[in-house]
């Protein structure tokens, strides 16, 4: 079926505007206002001194050599977006689109959160900015979270819980929407992935972009060369799109998404939506959700809540169908394992988002040439995620 | 004409009371019920919503509805079924389909018009869908002979006279910013809407949605413009009376649809 010829923000046959018309001016004056800054140099200017001067940019390229000898195959690099302010990757965004809302007069950021990186990262960003900032996160998430609700409320955020559905990331989003319709004029809606109605999953794109930006000047600095394989997890996809972006056009470069399979690809507990879902629309976009034969959009599963999400970015689905971009499914015990295999073999605590990447390195490295390079995104640190797997290991420790 | 227009040009005085259930809320035989007795009580058009997992565009009260149903493990071919039941009963009131994207796009869109034409509906109305994405359902819907409703909401603005222009059934005008749920008041130019609405396209019936709940609203409603939607409401009451819900629901409708007819 061919999409409406008056359909915008088009990846392939994925993306689009699938939202209430309530909204449709909103993400018309946000596309607008995006248009008219990208290029401006006083806007890039500023979000480059945000960057460098508060975030901490650029990270570092790190060359993680106890783990190269150790699986003896191509040498690894970690993109440390960990090192971030906020501890990830999705301060990139945040900052942006925080800096766009001012500029568009908004005075309030609203946004959903999964794991709860987003989330401070938008209390952060509302904090310097003299903003105000509502949160929403799904009731089981803020169980799993307890450190990052109290962190968003410690910046100013208000922090809404949300029972509905499976109480997780996706009725998070749902609800934020809710919230964006019920208040447009003052409020900007922070979306954190490279997902929901065009042109959000171009402008987080955009912000994140900045990942690869650096890693491929980082990479020739050090080796002389492109990487062989650039290895990022998969939830929405904003740290790996971003971690993609500029090798797009690199053909040699393998680029690998890896997907949270939960239990397993072959179990209804999984969050893996490449491997697993179908076509549908969902979330202002057209693209891959984890669905039942109705539609119904599936309650998904994964031991971390910010790959706990049915759908994927319009960007990777596109990718994935010309065959740009593999996406592999990594399972909760392989996360979990290479989560304290790299606290052991490097001293970095991985999230457990980011675990899912390194579990996948663990994998393909030894299956290389020593002089073949990897590039690991780690998207996030893990600090959120200790107590969690020491419960998971066993263990009788809470927050 | 389609059968969306004949319920606005059948009705006493052109005016539409139009109610909203979730089919399979509290069950699928009791919609059936329903449905026929909300016929019986001065329907126009009845709108009958396919559960969906994750309704973005309602409240709280329809939110639960949709759950309900899809704990009763409701699918998309049990509505059409249970239409097709109706139809061969003999009740002939006007419906249309209420859901979200995925549930026709999964369905198969072609499929779903197809399916949709045997079973006797007329049409779709998909609050995920603006007018920008419409034509990937509409072109579908036109040639099986049905409409895909447009709507229009108090931010729309300049993109009024567009989607007033190749609107077909009627015009869904949402009264209000936020989702579905009953409000004490309504803010919005409605006359102002209808007359940009008509300015584009001069005889297509307006009907107002979202937050209506008296007979007074109702006919306010019907006077501004050519209808009332009223679900938030009906859903509350099937929601607190369970199986116990067809009369009461029923006696409801009369005296909305009296309120909406006497304008």
């Amino acid at each position: 079926m061919a999409n409406s010829p008056t359909s915008r923000g088009r990846f392939g046959i994925h993306g689009g505007q699938y939202i209430p018309e309530t909204l449709m001016n909103a993400v018309i004056e946000l596309e607008e206002a995006y248009d008219r800054y990208k290029d401006d140099p006083a806007f890039n200017a500023e979000l480059t001194e945000l960057f460098n001067g508060y975030a901490g940019r650029p990270s570092l390229l790190y060359f993680a050599a106890n783990m190269t000898v150790d699986l003896g195959g191509a040498k690894v690099y970690l993109k440390r977006e960990d090192l971030n302010h906020t501890g990830a990757h999705k301060i990139n965004n945040v900052l942006g689109q925080a800096l766009l809302a001012k500029r568009m007069g908004k005075t309030r950021l609203i946004a959903e959160t999964g794991a709860g990186q987003h989330g401070v990262a938008t209390a952060t960003a509302a904090a310097l900015m003299g903003m105000e900032c509502v949160v929403y996160m799904g009731v089981e998430d803020m169980e799993r979270q307890a450190l990052n609700v109290y962190r968003m409320r410690l910046l100013g955020a208000e922090v809404r819980g949300v029972s509905a559905g499976t109480g997780t990331l996706k009725d998070a989003v749902s609800e934020t929407f809710r919230e964006w319709t019920n208040r447009i004029d003052d409020t900007h809606y922070c979306l954190g992935s490279v997902m929901g109605p065009h042109p959000f999953p171009t402008i987080v794109r955009d912000f994140q972009a900045v990942i690869s930006r650096e890693a491929r000047a980082q990479c020739l600095a050090a080796e002389g060369k492109l990487p062989d394989a650039v290895l990022a997890c998969v939830g929405g996809g904003s740290n790996a799109i971003g971690s993609f972006y500029h090798f797009i056009g690199d053909e040699g470069v393998r680029l690998i998404g890896c997907e949270a399979a939960g239990r397993g690809i072959d179990t209804w507990e999984t969050a893996a939506t490449m491997n697993t879902g179908k076509l549908g629309i969902f979330h202002g976009m057209k693209s891959y959700f984890c669905q039942d034969e109705y539609g119904q959009i599936a309650p998904v599963y994964s031991i971390s809540a910010g790959l706990d999400y049915p759908g994927v970015g319009p960007e990777h689905a596109m990718l994935h169908d010309s065959g740009r971009a593999e996406y592999v499914p990594v399972t909760d015990d392989e996360a979990v394992d290479a989560f304290e295999y790299l606290s052991r073999t490097e001293g970095v605590i991985p999230a457990i988002e980011s675990a899912h990447a390194v579990a996948h390195a663990i994998k393909l490295a030894p299956t290389m040439r020593p002089d073949q390079v990897i590039i690991v995104t780690l998207s996030g640190r893990g600090d959120k995620d200790v107590a969690a797997i020491a419960r998971y290991r066993g263990e009788d420790l809470h927050e | 004409m389609s059968s969306i227009r004949q319920a606005f040009a059948q009705s006493p005085n052109g005016k539409a009371f139009i109610p909203f259930v979730t089919v399979g809320d509290p069950t699928i035989a009791v919609t059936e019920q329903l449905v026929k007795a909300m016929a019986g009580a001065g329907a126009d058009l009845i709108e009958l919503g396919v559960p969906f997992s994750d309704p973005t565009a309602e409240g709280p009260v329809i939110q639960d509805a949709n759950i309900r149903a899809l704990c009763n493990h409701v699918t998309t071919d049990d509505v059409f079924n249970m239409v097709a039941r109706l139809r061969a009963g003999g009740c002939t009131v006007p419906m249309v389909i209420m859901t979200y994207a995925n549930v026709v796009f999964s369905y198969g869109i072609e499929r779903f018009a197809q399916r949709e034409r045997e079973v006797g509906l007329a049409g779709v109305i998909l609050p995920d869908v603006p007018h920008e994405e419409k034509a990937e359902f509409s072109e579908v819907f036109a040639a099986q002979g049905l409409d895909v409703v447009s709507l229009i909401a108090p931010t729309s603005y300049e993109r009024i006279r567009t989607i007033a222009a190749d609107a077909t059934g009627f015009v869904y005008i949402v009264s209000s910013l936020g989702v579905t749920g009953v409000r004490s008041e309504i803010t919005s130019d409605i006359p102002g809407m209808v007359k940009l609405i008509h300015e584009a396209n001069p005889h297509i019936p307006c009907a107002v949605g979202f937050g209506i709940s008296t007979p007074e609203q109702a006919a306010h409603m019907a006077v501004v413009s050519d209808g009332a939607i009223v679900g938030s409401a009906i859903v509350r009451m099937i929601g607190e009376l369970g199986e116990g819900c067809v009369e009461p629901v029923a006696a409801y409708v009369r005296k909305m649809a009296e309120a909406v007819h006497r304008v």
